[in-house]
């Protein structure tokens, strides 16, 4: 199986702090990769310095082979790579459905020759995105929310926007920070059911950071441990679970 | 016999247009850990909101060591021992660590404060090493705990707080659950609502199922876990999906 995406001796400053102190590993493409680590161990960073809001100081980050570590976060995000927030946002003064209909991308319509030169097309592109956008939105339990104001949303049905939102997009590689954190437990089990589903139908690749073990265990193929900004250990759920460093560092009795 | 610390009666409250609680009770007595769950949107965090004085309450009461304190302003109720941890913007990110407990501090009186702040910090060790770091640089899992930190700095006898166990590992969801016992032993009453359903119904002496705004089960914590109807409406029937231990 071969890397989508590779991080390389990743680091990040923040004043006296090294938040990410040499982080290195390699996500493999078609994989649900999950990243842990205890608070604080530099996880929400280098995903920052993945998607391209904040620069790394120094250390490579390759994309399908490709460095995007100098690339502004709007071009990462075209080449492929999109990541939902731990406080998630959401356009609060759009309906939750135009705010899923805005994420999607290509509409013919968006320029005028597209509506000049190819209505029907332009119209039947709109109606399957609408028509998609529902079915995310049925799956994430907001259906019946689809013409409130996002604006109203309690914060963990924003959060389920949020991910409702990466999913519209369907980028080649997926970044979720701490998804089931304020997610009721019920739907958990489906959103693990529809994300496996994902990555099988459309190949997409997920890396995750969840302090749900049960989730994360349930959902990854590999493991990243993260520890004080670099990587502590990378193997299979097992494997990481019977690591002594991990139980020390993190798991405590929870393993 | 003497009123409860907490009772929360027929609440009614929500933003613009949208009623969010649409009629909820709720008790909380001295030295209790009481969890509302339920699903995303049943209208949790409003309810804290409305009791702390940060949305006015449309209808229905809330009374506290017996007083009415319905649409209380929240500096007042924070005064009268009454505190709120947010979900999230919960510190100032621009202030130090040792600057947002000093604020959390501001109530009490002068002298008191520094002993305060102190006695705080024997039981939280993680923050006391940060003092000086900017709380906005913290992570998101650090950051609750400054949160809970500031909040118990102003002596409460009822914390409310909302999801503490979010975004924390699951040592420091150990910790925290740990200090929140340790906290009712300190006298203090604490009303959360938790998405780690299974963690704090554990812990809570009584809990409280809500749905689209209103009351759906109460009951002791652990007898809320076995009813066959929070399974079904909440906490999803196949059992393989244990937040966290379970």
């Amino acid at each position: 199986m071969s890397a989508i995406l590779e991080c390389d001796e990743v680091v990040r400053v923040f004043g006296a702090v090294r938040v990410v102190d040499g982080a290195t590993f390699a996500v493999d493409e078609h994989s649900v990769t999950g990243l842990i680590g205890p608070n604080g161990a530099g996880k929400s960073t280098l995903f920052a310095t993945i998607a391209g809001s904040l620069k790394p100081n120094s250390g490579r980050i390759l994309f399908s082979g490709n460095r995007i570590d100098r690339k502004p976060a709007y071009r990462v995000a075209r080449a492929g790579v999109v990541r939902t927030y731990q406080a998630a946002r959401v356009l609060t003064r759009m309906s939750v459905l135009d705010n899923l209909l805005l994420a999607s991308k290509g509409h013919p319509g968006e320029s005028l020759r597209g509506i000049a030169l190819r209505p029907r097309a332009a119209r039947a592109h709109e109606q399957r995105t609408r028509a998609r956008a529902l079915d995310l939105l049925s799956l994430v339990g907001l259906d019946s929310y689809a013409l409130a104001y996002a604006g109203t949303l309690s914060g963990g049905q924003r959060k389920l926007l949020d991910l409702a939102r990466v999913l519209m997009l369907e980028p080649s590689l997926i970044l979720l920070d701490e998804p089931m954190a304020g997610v009721a437990p019920v739907l958990r089990v489906e959103l693990l059911e529809h994300i496996l589903a994902v990555r099988r139908d459309r190949g997409i690749t997920f890396l995750i950071v969840e302090h749900d073990l049960d989730f994360v265990m349930q959902a990854a193929d590999r493991v990243v441990v993260m520890n004080e900004g670099r990587v502590l250990t990378v193997g299979t759920p097992a494997e990481v679970r019977a690591n002594e460093q991990v139980v020390d560092a993190y798991l405590g009795t929870a393993r | 016999m003497s009123p409860a610390l907490l009772e929360v009666a027929g609440l009614e409250a929500g933003y613009d247009d949208a009623l969010i609680v649409r009629g909820a009770d709720l008790v909380a007595e001295r030295e209790q850990i009481i969890a509302v769950v339920g699903p995303n949107g049943a209208g949790k965090s409003t309810l804290l909101k409305a009791i702390y004085g940060l949305i006015r309450p449309r209808d229905g009461s809330v009374r506290f060591d017996g007083e009415v304190v319905t649409g209380a302003r929240p500096d007042r109720l924070t005064r009268r021992g009454m505190n709120l941890v947010p979900q999230t913007e919960n510190v100032f990110p621009t202030l130090s660590v040792a600057e947002n407990l000093h604020v959390g501090a501001l109530v009490l009186p002068r002298e008191e404060r520094r002993s305060e702040i102190e006695r705080v910090l024997e039981l939280f060790p993680l923050i006391a090493e940060r003092m000086g770091q900017r709380a906005g640089s913290l992570s998101g899992g650090q950051r609750k705990l400054v949160a809970l930190a500031r909040a118990l700095v102003a002596r409460p006898r009822l914390l409310l707080l909302d999801e503490p166990s979010a975004g924390l590992s699951p040592m420091a969801i150990d910790l925290v659950f740990e200090k929140l016992v340790e906290i009712r032993s300190l006298g203090i009453a604490i009303v959360m609502v938790e998405q780690n359903a299974r963690r704090a119904l554990g812990l809570a002496d009584v809990g409280y199922v809500l749905d689209t705004g209103r009351n759906a089960y109460s009951g002791p914590g652990e007898q809320l876990l076995d009813d066959p109807r929070v399974v079904e409406l909440y906490l999803g029937g196949s059992g393989t999906m244990r937040t966290s231990r379970g």
